[in-house]
């Protein structure tokens, strides 16, 4: 009983705390410590990137699609990288497909979906007043936005940013004479990413700290909502896998910039051999996708968590197979580490460790077909409300499928032989890992909008928005598995050099003009996010009667997020239309004790337990108060 | 003028747009719905699932069948076509779950919408579904493993003794061929003596080299084995020919390698795609710069007598230049002085 007085002891003196607590602008709005607002920072940032990668993939798909097209109307914004017959620059296309990678798979998935939704919903869900440590939280915020900054800046330097894909495979990356992106632009780019590493990891040591230690009264682990656990498992990641990608980039540093060989060997480029032997170009992606693959499920999980809670509290029932789910989740989180060769099947290794991780890339297919059945599993046989959160989680779980049946070709040595590098590569990773995670992150926004502003987004346009995006990203990525299985090669400026590949100019102006659509009906969303931030319907406390503890809060919560006491847990998270319930929910505040007539068995037999439990805290609380 | 007509347009759009926008907040309110648990939205979303599915399936299948021929390659060396059946095999058990599936997620939407007057069914976990569901998967993914694994086994395991060896060096932006002669086996090189005449920094003290050729495209002779000798001379470049199924990178500082065996001549192939201009391509699958996408080399797959024909017409290095011989020690002086003689019989 200790602990829960030295709690209670806390509580009573952030309440005091809270009172005197007078922000001006800049504590909160700018350097909040307050894990709300610097959700909410990661939040409005992702977008921006999200406008910024998009755009940059319009540009290209312009050339993609339209390759004859004039784009003398880009010079304005473009400049020297529209040539004089009004054609992109092919280097320029280079760094275009660059930077839509790294700012897509980083700057958005990361920072935007697991920074906003992890500082956001951590406290409110698990109940606590805020992270274990807010300053670093907001140091990981000023670091992402550091980070961005010297991004950003990349994008405008005269040689343009990095440009040799987003994986910066040396030597390409590592030699100014190979491609102009690798002078000044990849520099900016591997200090950038370092940036973003350290704000990873501030923000991964912050989650893990503070679900384990500062979980509310009754918030055992098996009581955490899915998204926390999903949260959970992907700051492990981020926390083992990020100081790899760190080597990797400190080693890249140095081949370039002091000499060294990690990774050059035998060289001969712009007439002259270079005095680098005896470093290995295998070793790089050896180190890169060491993270590279456990960043796939750093961005799929948070949005797999969103998923489970928001199907879980439209469709009226409980997450189906809620253990399963942990389970499956921790199995991806360790496989996650053992898979990442699976993108070097032909990149020269040893072709017996192509073997062995083709068996542990197939494995991991498991656990997350039993994502699938539980989610489909949970549909079945509920009271589907279709709010927009609901339509984009049923979205993400679609794309799942989709992308996911696709790594079982990819993930087979003797067939990724063929389609390696292809834009069957393109689809499958685009809708997996892309699509999926961002409608994670949308179905995210819409959920807890209410949450993070006080305030509804309106429905409608919601819908509109989810049709037009849900449909046209299919347009999008699904003509691309025919381009691929025809061997169509990533990252080409154009295919008509090529017999076997100057055909499908339809299609890809199909697709093109499918981006372009997608592409255009984000503003909708944009329109939607910050019209109703101001203007749109007062949310009420629990606008999706939802069982969850961030419900409990009030409808825009202050710093320390509850004005009382911390509510104390009393059950799991998925009560849902309970049978002999009156309402259709059970929140996690309610005793078992009060609800007698929908208790299951073995409920009942805790019942007992409970009532204990909660005699003993009252007399706790009363010595309390009479030593005040 | 035209940008201003259309800026007038867009403007015009966009302010209906926000009027029919505000018309239905404002009737929302008015009705009430805004305050209901589910309105009529509900049903047009649950139908829209279940035409988005049909909608898209035959679309699905009606292109696919439509492009068949267009995007499925045809098939001109062995293990290709392992490698595709394995393919098509996973296309078949993929495409059963992946229709299963899709049904279900999309019909339940319109089977169980929203019903004031029902309840969900509280089914929180079911261990037997959980466990047949880990272990159906796990099963038939194990039959894709070990049918890929043991294709995968078979396609890079050594080459046969007798394979013709062919080099193919990726530099920024094409590809150079380089052949072993008639000793099938190619000189030493070093990065460090490429210089203009010689571009493959062969080292000319090596004697196996003096008998080396190039050639400006790939010829290889039809149903033999070829081995392919893969390097690059400054960044990552991938050697993919999509016709041989044969995909290997190129890595400055460490040889690569990858054996196959062709099986229909570039005549043959020619004759059963009905295009006299057909060529078998090699192009780079990894990004490698500015002219990635067209580093274009033509295989030309010939029947054997064919190949031994057009090796023995094939000038060395040494006999193309006879500069490359010099300042060599006299005894592989003497070797290419032989080789040179030769070439003016």
């Amino acid at each position: 009983m200790a602990t829960a007085s030295v709690a209670h002891h806390d509580a009573a003196v952030h309440d005091h705390h809270d009172h005197e607590h007078h922000d001006n602008f800049i504590t909160k709005y700018i350097f909040s410590t307050d894990h709300k607002m610097i959700g909410k920072q990661f939040l409005v940032t992702g977008i921006f990137w999200a406008i910024i990668g998009g755009f940059l993939s319009i540009l290209f798909r312009l050339q993609l699609g339209f390759p004859d097209m004039n784009l003398e109307f880009l010079r304005p914004l473009l400049g020297g990288w529209i040539d004089e017959t009004g054609k992109l620059d092919p280097t320029f296309y280079l760094a275009l497909v660059t930077m839509h990678g790294t700012i897509m798979v980083f700057f958005v998935l990361t920072a935007g979906l697991s920074g906003t939704f992890s500082n956001f919903l951590i406290p409110l869900q698990i109940g606590a007043r805020d992270m274990a440590s807010g300053f670093m939280n907001m140091l990981s915020y000023w670091f992402f936005f550091l980070s961005s900054v010297i991004m950003f800046i990349s994008l405008f330097i005269k040689t343009g940013p990095a440009g040799g894909g987003w994986v910066v495979y040396p030597p390409l990356s590592a030699l100014e004479q190979a491609i102009p992106g690798s002078g000044l632009g990849m520099t900016l780019w591997l200090v950038a990413m370092t940036f973003f590493i350290a704000s990873s990891l501030l923000g991964g040591i912050n989650y893990i700290t503070t679900v384990i230690n500062l979980r509310t009264k009754g918030m055992s682990f098996s009581r955490l909502p899915l998204t926390i656990w999903a949260f959970f498992l992907t700051a492990v990641i981020g926390l083992l896998s990020f100081p790899v990608l760190f080597a990797a980039a400190l080693l890249l540093v140095f081949d370039r910039s002091f000499g060294t060989s990690f990774y050059l060997s035998d060289i001969y480029v712009a007439g002259e051999a270079l005095p680098n032997t005896g470093g290995s170009p295998v070793l790089y992606q050896h180190l890169f996708w060491f993270l590279g693959h456990p960043e796939v499920y750093i961005v799929l999980l948070p949005a797999l968590g969103i998923t489970s809670e928001v199907i879980a509290t439209n469709a009226r029932k409980p997450i189906f197979g809620y253990k399963a789910m942990i389970i499956s989740m921790l199995g991806i989180t360790i496989l996650s580490f053992i898979v990442w060769a699976h993108h070097m099947f032909v990149s020269g290794m040893n072709p017996f460790l192509g073997s062995i991780f083709m068996f542990l890339t197939l494995i991991i297919a498991v656990p997350s077909a039993v994502k699938v059945f539980n989610y489909l599993t949970t549909l079945w046989r509920g009271n589907l409300i279709f709010t927009p959160a609901m339509l984009f989680s049923i979205g993400l779980v679609s794309f799942f499928i989709s992308g996911g049946l696709t790594g079982i070709f990819l993930g087979n040595s003797a067939i990724d032989i063929q389609l390696h590098d292809t834009y069957f590569v393109v689809a499958h990773f685009h809708l997996v890992m892309g699509s999926a995670s961002f409608f994670g992150l949308l179905a995210g926004v819409y959920h807890w909008f209410p949450k993070m502003f006080g305030r509804m987004m309106d429905a409608r346009l919601g819908y509109v928005h989810f049709w037009l995006t849900f449909v046209g990203v299919y347009m999008v990525f699904f003509p691309m598995h025919y381009i691929g299985i025809a061997g169509f090669p990533r990252r080409y400026y154009s295919w008509t050099n090529f017999e076997f590949s100057n055909m499908y100019t339809d299609l890809n102006m199909f697709v093109s003009a499918a981006a372009i659509i997608t592409f255009a009906a984000q503003f909708i969303f944009l329109f939607n996010f910050f019209y109703s931030m101001y203007r749109g319907r007062k949310a009420t406390q629990n606008p999706w009667r939802s069982t969850t503890l961030e419900w409990t809060t009030p409808i825009e919560p202050g710093h320390g997020n509850w004005p009382g006491e911390i509510p104390t847990v009393y059950r799991w998270p998925y009560d849902y239309s309970k049978p002999g319930a009156a309402e259709d929910f059970i929140p996690q505040t309610v005793p078992l004790s009060q609800t007698p007539e929908s208790n299951l068995p073995h409920e009942q037999e805790l019942v007992k337990l409970e009532l204990e439990i909660m005699k003993d805290e009252a007399e706790v609380l009363v010595a309390n108060e009479s030593k005040h | 003028m035209y940008g201003f007509l259309i800026g007038v347009g867009v403007l015009l759009l966009l302010s209906i747009i926000w009027m029919v926008y505000r018309i239905q907040t404002l009737v929302s309110v008015v009705k009430g719905s805004d305050k209901k648990i589910a309105t009529g939205s509900n049903k047009i979303n649950a139908i829209l699932f279940v035409l988005f599915l049909v909608g898209t399936g035959i679309l699905m299948f009606w292109y696919s069948i439509k492009e068949f021929d267009n995007y499925q390659l045809p098939i001109a060396s062995e293990h290709g076509v392992v490698t595709d059946r394995l393919f098509w095999i996973t296309m078949a058990v993929t495409g059963v779950v992946f229709l299963i599936t899709h049904v279900l997620l999309f019909i339940f939407p319109y089977k169980y919408q929203y019903k004031e007057d029902r309840k969900a069914t509280f089914y929180p976990d079911n261990n037997k579904l959980e466990i047949i569901w880990t272990a159906v998967p796990g099963v038939v993914l194990a039959g894709l493993v070990i049918s890929g694994w043991m294709a995968w086994s078979d396609i890079t395991a050594p080459a046969p003794e007798k394979a013709h060896v062919v080099e193919i060096m990726g530099y920024q932006f094409a590809w150079d061929v380089r052949y072993p002669g008639k000793d099938n086996v190619l000189g030493d090189h070093d990065y460090r003596l490429i210089t203009a005449s010689n571009s493959h920094g062969i080292d000319f003290t090596d004697k196996n080299s003096l008998d080396d050729f190039p050639s400006p495209r790939v010829v290889i002779p039809k149903g033999e084995p070829v081995l392919f000798k893969i390097r690059a001379r400054d960044v990552l470049h991938s050697v993919f020919a999509p016709h041989m199924r044969l995909k290997m990178d190129a890595v400055p500082g460490m040889p690569t390698r990858f054996w196959f065996v062709p099986t229909k001549t570039t005549e043959e192939m020619r004759a059963e795609l009905n295009d006299p201009e057909f060529e078998y391509e090699i192009a780079c699958t990894e990004i490698c710069g500015r002219g990635h996408f067209s580093m274009k080399k033509v295989i030309e797959v010939v029947e054997p007598e064919a190949y031994q024909k057009w090796l023995s017409e094939q000038k060395s290095f040494i006999q193309q230049n006879p500069s490359l011989a010099e300042g060599l020690t006299p005894e592989v002086k003497e070797l290419a002085e032989i080789q040179l003689s030769e070439s003016k019989k």
